[in-house]
């Protein structure tokens, strides 16, 4: 004899697992590509779409609905608590993702459809018709609307999305076990085949569960405020591009390297002091910059002619390719015909030798480890000054002077101790915070009187300012950084720790 | 594999019955490429079989001076010679490239050392070696101490050594994480008794332990150290925690390929002392390059080559008088096995003493008795390029890697140094047989072949990377068959080691066991001292004064 309330409850439950892998697919979907009106929609479109061609499809199952009932729910299960994971982990495959999302989409909602219909049939011989469709819609809406409750306000916070995912997966699968027994009687053949089925998915999902902290960190899950728009990961760095109402922001291994709201805050101010002392720059070097940002603001110069970008990474000046909006941000600056990339350490390539620059603007990101610790040392100055005419200018990206002060100090004692005349500068970047620089050159830098028109942040009077500093940012005693002590990523670390 | 060995039995007998324990199951042998890369032992095995080779009549030339052995000492003293205008002699060398234990290698990527690495930063007291690195460009002034400061490409980059210690990367050589506060009182104490032997001065004003040895205190507190064995002092001074006691066994292993049991106390102390300039002081900051003391050897090569002959066996050195005048006629075999001689004036002898009884004729009847005291120590040297660039747990990588559960002394990493952090690493990774009996050790080494020796070098590397049989894709190996000095209690400061340094016939020592300990240094000063020697004999104006060679304040 098979228990109908027993059977209202498999209705209930596998009325909130569908919704839940509906809103989690959407979630999902507008996280990765953002627009979350648009991914939605499609999301929930599609769905309840196959929902329907799953309906369809119950048609098809002449007999036996108890035993395919209790497959479709381990398939759900399985597709279903995998889902998350597998979505998350495609993140990053900018191509594949979007198949990836509506075959998921489509998979589990075309399971979900045979649901409902399966369980009908095989409360059929319960109930009359009137009823039987009654209470079975009613419970399908109650399950609907727990889901929707439960999933913003318990499920995403408490949970997060994987482990949300797994456990209805797992949910689904125990109602396949549970299914085995309870529905026995319309099952002639096969249990021992569907409860092994059954267990082994609920303990796939069990491990999945219990390795989920594994899974959210490959999956980078929470490590970002904003949608994730873009991901690579390339031998040097993992690049994030995430995107929110206020533009797209750039992270390098996790760590801010501009905002497409306020990033001309910081590249005038590392462009134009230099760029404005150096009368007439020709040939101007940047060493780091592959986001092409501040070659923007060098081509504006019309005397200069040639420009040579060193950045150690291909993924990074070649970022524009694959997400265009940063080619709009950059103004196309890798095409202009003036400007020469080398992707190669920059240390290794200032080895070398060459043709003077008139300027150069040292933009590599924050000394958090060695590898980039050692790009702010004396060796890197003084090989740097080798490859400059005697008056050329320099400009240096140096960190914050007032979360990391002594590191910010610490790179400009280390340019002095090269042999550089340093006028130290800071200016408010809001996605950083406040900003440092250093205007340096081995002889005297007069500060400019002139800058380009049409800048959007510095003018003459901007300029004096940022040559202020305030009592909580001026100078510390500290070390010089060098390649045999890297002082500067020990600061950089015990100071950084703070903010964190 | 070598014959009769299971590669159980083998990794048993290298690596001692602990290790094994965690090489149950057979290991997958290596896949990579890879060979067994010189010293030359046909030749050298011929010279020490003592060849019968005459040669011909009209095979015979003359030079003043012939210099026999291109390793740090040989080429010290012609580079002693070119400087003061000497350029009558001849440096013959066995192997087809110069350097000795100090030679270097060339990958596609970064040059790498075969074995000596690093040069202390010399103290202003040691003015030929001073006056070598002026000479290539290395110092860029003096301190206001008047010490000479090295120019930080020349430094060895930070962070300079790691420890890999229970699965993960520590910065530094003594292990800090989960010391107690005894270890840490133990440690403080250590560097004070170090401090105090730094501060240490006899009646002369001499320092305790100096560089050259020779520059250092013949007083009785001092040399008496001589009599015990580091472990010995240690337990007299009551020092029982662990990690001390590992940093001063792998300082011996390191420095000497001894255990602390079988290290002379002054040798022990020497290698902590000789190189800091104030009590107290940090130790003098080290010099290295990729290829290691092999840029030390190209720059010596550089200024000498004209006159050097590769791939040249010495097989016989003999004296004789000619109008009451030492002579030395010697004997040569080149590679294509022809025969050649020289007529010299003087001959300095820069190959190890060991050699000595296979080569001048009559050491060959009469061996002299201070030769058995010169116990040398055998190493393996693998070179590894490693493809993978995974971060590592804790710690990244640093130029001195160490692995603090091995025998093995860890890697050095020629690309870090070259400032690569990325892409294939270049690893040298050393493993100094501290066998009681060196002869067996060394027949031990021979018997490995490369299978083996890959064996050895990656089952020990494995327990700090776990994937390393599949990350490197070339491995080759030098066995050191005589490697370094080993200065075992008694033999510093036991009269064979300056019996060792007395000219014979014409015949002028120079080579690093004469200090009783392997270091450029050493090698450097007696090349100095020989080229000094025979410049007077001579009757050459020496460059050299008495001077060069300060006591050290």
């Amino acid at each position: 004899m098979v228990r109908t309330p027993a059977l209202y409850i498999n209705v209930l439950v596998v009325a909130v697992c569908g919704l839940v892998y509906e809103l989690l697919a959407g979630t999902l979907a507008s996280y990765v590509l953002g627009d979350s009106v648009t991914q939605f929609s499609l999301v929930i479109g599609l769905y309840l779409s196959a929902m329907g061609v799953g309906a369809w499809l119950s048609g098809y199952i002449d007999t036996h609905p108890a035993r395919a009932f209790i497959e479709v729910e381990i398939a759900v299960g399985l597709l279903g608590g995998l889902s998350a994971p597998l979505l998350f982990l495609s993140f990053t495959k900018q191509f594949w993702f979007h198949p990836i999302l509506y075959a998921v989409v489509f998979g589990i909602g075309v399971l979900v459809g045979l649901e409902l219909p399966l369980l009908m049939r095989i409360l059929r011989d319960h109930l009359n018709f009137k009823d039987l469709v009654s209470r079975a819609l009613a419970i399908d809406y109650i399950g609907a609307l727990v889901a929707s409750l439960l999933f913003p306000l318990l499920l995403v916070p408490q949970l997060g999305l994987i482990r949300t995912s797994l456990l209805f997966g797992i949910l689904n699968a125990g109602i396949a076990l549970w299914g085995t027994w309870a529905l026995e009687p319309l099952l002639s053949r096969g249990l021992t085949g569907m409860r092994g089925r059954a267990g082994f998915v609920i303990l796939l999902l069990v491990v999945g569960l219990i390795k989920s902290e594994y899974l959210t960190s490959l999956a980078e899950d929470g490590l970002y405020a904003d949608p994730i728009v873009f991901a690579e990961s390339s031998p040097y760095q993992r690049i994030v591009i995430t995107s929110s109402t206020a533009g797209f922001q750039l992270f390098l291994n996790g760590n801010l390297q501009f905002s497409s709201a306020d990033e001309y805050r910081y590249h005038e101010a590392l462009v134009h002091p230099v760029l404005s002392a150096a009368v007439g720059p020709r040939r101007v070097l940047v060493l780091g910059g592959g986001d092409g940002l501040a070659l923007r603001e060098i081509l504006r110069y019309k005397s200069v002619e040639h420009v040579t970008l060193v950045d150690l990474d291909p993924a990074m000046t070649g970022l524009t390719k694959k997400f265009p909006p940063l080619a709009n941000l950059n103004g196309n600056s890798f095409s202009d015909p003036r400007v020469t990339v080398v992707n190669q350490d920059a240390m290794i390539w200032l080895e070398a030798s060459g043709e003077p620059f008139d300027a150069a603007i040292v933009d590599f990101p924050d000394p958090n480890n060695y590898a980039l610790g050692k790009l702010y040392t004396t060796r890197l100055y003084r090989l740097l000054a080798r490859r400059l005419t005697p008056n050329a200018p320099v400009s240096v990206q140096c960190t914050s002077p007032l979360f990391a002060r002594q590191s910010y100090w610490c790179i400009i004692r280390t340019l002095e101790a090269a042999g550089f005349q340093v006028r130290p500068y800071q200016i408010a970047v809001p996605s950083f915070g406040v900003w440092g620089f250093a205007l340096a050159s081995r002889r005297p830098v007069e500060l400019p009187s002139v800058l380009p028109d049409n800048l959007r942040f510095l003018d003459s009077a901007t300029l004096k300012a940022m040559f202020v500093f305030s009592v909580d940012t001026g100078p510390v005693p500290v070390e010089i950084n060098r390649l045999d002590n890297q002082s500067l990523v020990h600061y950089y670390e015990s100071e950084w720790k703070h903010w964190n | 594999m070598p014959k009769g060995w299971t590669r159980r039995e083998m990794l048993g007998v290298v690596l001692g019955a602990p290790l094994l324990a965690g090489c149950q199951g057979q290991p997958p042998a290596a896949k990579c490429e890879g060979e067994i890369v010189g010293p030359n032992y046909v030749l050298g095995h011929r010279v020490r079989d003592g060849a019968a080779v005459v040669p011909p009549a009209d095979h015979w030339r003359r030079a003043s001076v012939v210099i026999v052995g291109g390793g740090v000492a040989g080429l010290s003293a012609a580079w002693r010679l070119e400087r003061a205008g000497f350029h009558d002699y001849v440096l013959l060398e066995l192997e087809k490239a110069p350097g000795g234990t100090s030679r270097s290698g060339q990958s596609a990527r970064v040059a790498f050392p075969w074995g000596a690495h690093y040069l202390p930063a010399p103290l202003k007291e040691n003015g030929p070696l001073i006056e070598l690195l002026d000479e290539m460009n290395v110092l860029e002034g003096r301190d206001a101490d008047g010490q000479p400061v090295v120019a930080e490409q020349f430094l060895c980059r930070d962070p300079q050594e790691r420890i890999f210690y229970r699965g993960r990367w520590y910065e530094g050589l003594y292990l800090h994480a989960g010391a107690s506060a005894a270890d840490l009182a133990e440690l403080q104490a250590f560097n004070a008794e170090i401090a105090k032997w730094v501060a240490w001065r006899d009646g002369k004003g001499r320092r305790a332990f100096a560089l050259p040895v020779s520059a250092g205190s013949d007083d009785v507190e001092v040399t008496e150290l001589d009599q015990l064995s580091m472990a010995q002092w240690l337990d007299r001074k009551a020092f029982t925690s662990p990690r001390l006691r590992w940093l001063v066994d792998y300082a011996c292993r390191d420095d000497y390929g001894l255990r602390a049991e079988q290290t002379s106390a002054w040798a022990g102390l020497f290698y902590f002392a000789s190189r800091v300039a104030k009590p107290g002081g940090e130790a003098r900051p080290l010099m290295t390059w990729p290829e290691g003391n092999g840029r030390l050897v190209r720059h010596l090569y550089e200024a000498v080559k004209d006159r050097v002959q590769l791939g040249t066996a010495v097989v016989e050195l003999i004296p004789r008088r000619e109008q009451d005048a030492d002579r030395v006629d010697v004997v040569t075999l080149s590679a294509d096995g022809a025969a050649w001689g020289w007529h010299a004036e003087q001959v300095i002898f820069a190959a190890p003493q060991f050699v000595a009884p296979h080569v001048i004729r009559p050491f060959r009847s009469e061996r002299p008795k201070h030769v058995a005291a010169f116990e040398y120590g055998s190493w393996l040297v693998a070179n590894l390029t490693r493809t993978s660039d995974v971060p590592d747990r804790g710690c990244p990588v640093a130029w001195d890697n160490v692995l603090y559960d091995s025998l093995g002394l860890g890697y050095v990493s020629a690309t870090f140094q070259r400032g690569f952090d990325y892409g294939p690493a270049q690893w040298t990774y050393f493993f100094p047989f501290c066998d009681e009996h060196p002869k067996a050790a060394r027949q031990k080494l021979l018997t490995l072949d490369w299978a083996a020796c890959a064996e050895l070098v990656l089952g020990d590397l494995q327990r700090a990377h776990p994937a390393i049989r599949t990350e490197v894709d070339r491995l080759d190996v030098m066995r050191w068959g005589h490697a370094m000095i080993r200065p075992r209690p008694g033999f510093i400061w036991g009269p064979e080691r300056r019996a060792a340094q007395q000219p014979y016939r014409g015949i002028h020592f120079a080579n690093t066991d004469l200090s009783g300990i392997a270091l450029f240094e050493e090698a450097f000063y007696h090349g100095q001292r020989a080229a000094g020697e025979v410049l007077a004999a001579q009757g050459w104006k020496t460059i050299l004064t008495p001077s060069s060679f300060a006591p050290h304040r």
